[in-house]
């Protein structure tokens, strides 16, 4: 399985949570499958998701998930002690690690070497971390979800991509409907 | 009142509830005063980069933001400056320690000073400059201009701002 087949298995779980995407292929291609208000579609600043949906998941109640890949979380590293340290337990940060920079060209990245990202996010104090084959994505994220305690899942995937076309929705767009969204899940 | 007490209750005052820091030692008394306060979230960054993505984020889940941070940041934060905070009309209050101003005793901090305000007016980004202490008088009226204007703005504070304080 390659990273869009990974997301075409998890929409089921996520088409109704509220998504932060990685920029990119990522953002494109689950613009592509299931464009939702609830999805925040990160058009520029590599590496950010996962501090985005930290950032959203202690400012409110709702469920949130980061969607990141291996070479955006090597970029912002510093970005799993603050997870550990500032425990969400509305917060899933799900890695997709294919070894590879995915949208600049499939590039290896350490991650796809030496770097276990599961065992990097273990040392830096997070407290569940799974590991799981692409296969399983989904049902390892719905059990996420359903315990109700801030985990990261690294779903171990291949390199690969397929065509899509890039977003053209304005980003103030974006991050109006996902707050109206965020504001109406909390009103009730 | 003290200028990092006036400081943390303005950010209180406009509904600021959650606030990073990357620490200078020009901020310290500021930031201890934020880990005082039982109004905010305070959570530290490991890079500035970082810290504005958590600001974002908390931003749009419904809670004003604001980063704690040196000026040698700015050649750190370019990119998600222009790319998030500006491209998605986040607001984004900046105190900034403008190190390598007068009174700076390390030689190494001018040489990113000299480049702070040219970058921050390259970036159309609007910039207080405080040097006296009564100049924290101002800080209210920025920050309301700052969420009115869905801008990020920079407040840069001088050696002599907190020598003053």
């Amino acid at each position: 399985m390659i990273r869009s087949d990974v997301l075409k298995s998890i929409i089921p779980v996520i088409s109704d949570k509220l998504v932060v995407c990685n920029i990119g292929l990522p953002s494109q291609e689950l613009h592509l499958l299931d464009d939702q208000p609830s999805n925040f579609y990160m058009l520029g600043t590599m590496g950010l998701s996962s501090s985005i949906g930290l950032g959203v998941a202690l400012a409110q109640k709702e469920p949130v998930i980061a969607i990141d890949g291996d070479g955006s979380v090597l970029t912002n590293f510093g970005t799993l002690p603050t997870i550990a340290n500032n425990v969400a337990d509305n917060f899933v940060l799900l890695i997709i690690d294919n070894g590879s920079y995915g949208s600049t060209g499939d590039q290896p990245t350490y991650a796809g070497k030496k770097t276990s990202l599961t065992e990097v996010a273990r040392a830096c104090g997070c407290e569940n971390v799974v590991e799981c084959d692409a296969k399983d994505t989904a049902s390892v994220l719905q059990q996420a979800l359903d315990s109700k305690r801030m985990t990261i899942i690294v779903c171990k995937c291949e390199s690969g991509n397929i065509k899509v076309p890039v977003i053209d929705m304005d980003p103030v767009v974006i991050k109006h409907r996902f707050m109206q969204e965020i504001k109406a899940r909390n009103a009730g | 009142m003290s200028v990092n007490k006036k400081i943390v209750s303005d950010l209180i005052n406009n509904g600021v509830e959650f606030v990073t820091t990357v620490p200078c030692k020009q901020l310290a008394g500021v930031i201890d005063e934020i880990d005082r306060s039982d109004a905010m979230y305070h959570i530290p960054s490991n890079k500035e980069d970082e810290g504005m993505g958590l600001c974002a984020g908390a931003f749009m889940g419904g809670k004003r933001s604001a980063i704690i941070m040196q000026n040698t940041a700015i050649g750190v934060t370019i990119n998600t400056l222009v790319t998030l905070i500006q491209y998605y009309h986040i607001p984004l209050p900046m105190l900034i320690s403008y190190r390598g101003e007068l009174g700076e005793p390390v030689a190494c901090q001018t040489e990113m000073a000299v480049h702070t305000k040219a970058l921050l007016a390259q970036l159309l980004i609007p910039t207080y400059h405080f040097h006296s202490a009564a100049d924290v008088d101002e800080l209210d009226a920025i920050l309301k201009y700052c969420f009115m204007s869905k801008k990020p703005v920079a407040i840069l504070t001088d050696a002599s701002f907190w020598k003053g304080a």
